[in-house]
């Protein structure tokens, strides 16, 4: 257990020593938050209307599935997993460490989002603010898993910034943070429900900020918990010790079933 | 009856088709450094990654502590202490937070003190992206033996050192070894691995060329032991004596340098022909062939000895 305490005091420290951790975990969430607050705010008012679970998703994408994947595969590559293994330190603490002081920096910015909105921007504040948090750790457990899962796959850290961009970009465009849900066409719905930042909209809207969901709000996030379990249990199951990244128990592309509990969310309705 | 602390038996590592180490056999005795030198692409590094197990062998038995590496790591881990010839640690870590953060998970108290006497006392709270080559070699080196393993296996241990930290390496590794510790080093140094190796095995073209005392495998060669000689009166600079097993003569800066076969008859014969002439003796040196001798001359035959 002390060196759980160690190992997350470290990796605590590295989330604000790190230039490009810093970057992803405070400063480019925090720095687009007030961009958008102070931007956007005036050209569409709508924005306004979901601007702090919204900018809450946006921190989490980025700390997520471009603070998380980078360092692992990084880590791989210069043999530091090898000389985990050698000295008994856990796939576990590997793959769940980082994560929770990802979100431990990620609640620090979520309070700062939600406590500024409506102060700075006069944004609508959450009407149940434990559901907020509760949405918030579930939706941070989904993407984090599915970080993890994205750095355990990719064979170099090139791939790691296209597997990172092709969930980062389209969520930011499709999950209802830049336009409501509600007006985008028929298939393109369809498809952000493949995504956990649309359902994790859906969840924030239906459930913590008093508005009216598109779909089943407890659905969403019974479905974020799943693919969170999924990605993890993928992730330990991928996971390699070897710098090459050549020797795992599954090929990569199982990956992609991280996907399945959304897919059936999706024809659940 | 010899005590091994690690047992390789017709041992084989292949990739695919690669076929990197095939079929050696070796031990190493308890308290002993053993060294294991090679060429590049020899199989040093894979048989030392099936020891530390960090893979499993593709073929033979491979014992280390009486443990399978492959299957009983969580056991070994506490036995064996590693330097990896790659740093293998994150960038942002302070020597401070990678001692405290490896005994950990050890389960022993950290060793600041191994900071202290590798020199690093002052950079102990200095991220390690920020720290010079020597002083990431020190550091990796304080880790590796900070829970006090049995064994030690040492991947190129002074490379990048500077002449004080390779003294002081040294001098580590040998109060380890008094103590008690099996330490396998593996190393292109031939002059280190001839000064600290009780024995040395010699991996060439993935298999075992020869096994030995450094002393063994350099009287095994056809190198000739060099014997140079000064006297008062330089009465071997014209004498055509012919001495005993010396093969080739010749006089540089007032000394007379032999290349004998056998040195024993040779410097017998120097010195009663110096008795004889009634010239004292004011230098006599003999330098017997080195280790990089033997291992460039075993290397040039491929292997085939």
């Amino acid at each position: 257990m002390k060196a759980f305490f160690v190992h997350f005091s470290f990796e605590f420290r590295t989330g604000v020593r790190n230039k490009q951790l810093l970057l992803m975990n405070y400063l480019f969430p925090l720095g687009f938050y007030l961009m958008m607050g102070f931007i956007l705010v005036g050209i569409n008012p709508f924005f306004l209307e979901s601007m702090i679970p919204g900018m809450v998703i946006f921190a989490i994408l980025a700390a997520t599935l471009l603070g998380i994947p980078t360092p692992l595969v990084n880590a791989r590559e210069n043999g530091i997993f090898r000389s985990y293994k050698i000295n008994g330190v856990p796939i576990f603490s590997i793959l769940i460490i980082p994560v929770l002081t990802t979100m431990l920096h990620l609640f620090i910015v979520a309070v700062i989002i939600a406590v500024t909105g409506s102060l700075l921007f006069h944004a609508p504040s959450p009407t149940h603010w434990f559901m907020f948090a509760v949405i918030f750790f579930v939706t941070a457990f989904c993407m984090s898993g599915a970080g993890v899962l994205i750095g355990v796959i990719s064979a170099n850290a090139r791939l790691t910034v296209l597997y990172s961009q092709l969930l980062f970009l389209p969520s930011i465009l499709l999950a209802g943070i830049m336009m409501p849900y509600s007006m985008l066409p028929g298939p393109a719905a369809a498809i952000s429900r493949l995504l956990p930042s649309t359902l994790a909209m859906n969840a924030f809207v239906g459930l913590a900020m008093g508005s009216a969901a598109h779909f089943n709000p407890w659905g969403a996030m019974a479905t974020l918990l799943a693919g969170g379990a999924v990605a993890f249990g993928l992730a330990a199951l991928l996971f390699s010790w070897d710098r090459r990244n050549a020797k795992r128990r599954g090929h990569p592309i199982m990956a992609l079933l991280f996907f399945l509990p959304f897919a059936v969310g999706i024809l659940a309705g | 009856m010899r005590d091994a602390f690690i047992e390789v038996r017709d041992f084989r590592k292949e990739y695919g088709d690669f076929v990197a180490v095939d079929g050696i056999s070796f031990e190493v005795i308890r308290g002993e450094i053993f060294g294991l030198l090679g060429p590049n692409g020899a199989g040093k590094t894979s048989t030392l990654e099936c020891l530390e197990g960090l893979r499993p062998p593709s073929g033979g038995t491979v014992r280390v502590g009486e443990m399978n590496p492959a299957k009983e790591f969580h056991k070994l881990k506490d036995v064996i202490g590693v330097q990896l010839q790659s740093a293998g640690l994150p960038e942002s870590i302070t020597p401070v937070e990678a001692m405290k953060f490896f005994c950990a998970y050890h389960r022993v108290a950290p060793r600041l003190d191994l900071l202290e006497r590798l020199g690093l006392d002052e950079k102990k709270s200095t991220q390690f992206s920020e720290l010079s080559t020597g002083q990431q070699r020190r550091l990796t080196l304080a880790l590796a033996v900070a829970h006090s393993p049995s064994m030690l296996f040492l991947d190129e241990p002074t490379a990048g050192l500077d002449v004080g930290s390779r003294v002081e390496l040294h001098s580590l590794m040998r109060e380890m070894r008094e103590k008690g510790t099996t330490i396998l080093l593996a190393t292109h140094d031939m002059a280190e691995a001839e000064e600290l190796s009780d024995r040395v095995a010699i991996l060439l073209n993935q298999k075992l060329a020869t096994i030995g005392t450094p002393m063994e495998i350099t009287a095994t060669g056809a190198g000739l032991t060099k014997v140079s000689v000064r006297t008062r009166d330089s009465c071997l600079a014209g004498a055509d004596v012919p001495f005993p097993a010396v093969g080739q003569h010749a006089r540089k800066e007032d000394y007379d340098i032999y290349l004998s076969t056998d040195i024993g008859p040779t410097v017998a014969s120097i010195i009663a022909h110096v008795e004889k002439m009634d010239d004292v003796l004011i230098d006599l040196r003999v330098e017997r062939p080195s280790l990089e001798d033997r291992f460039l001359e075993i290397t040039s035959k491929g292997g085939s000895e």
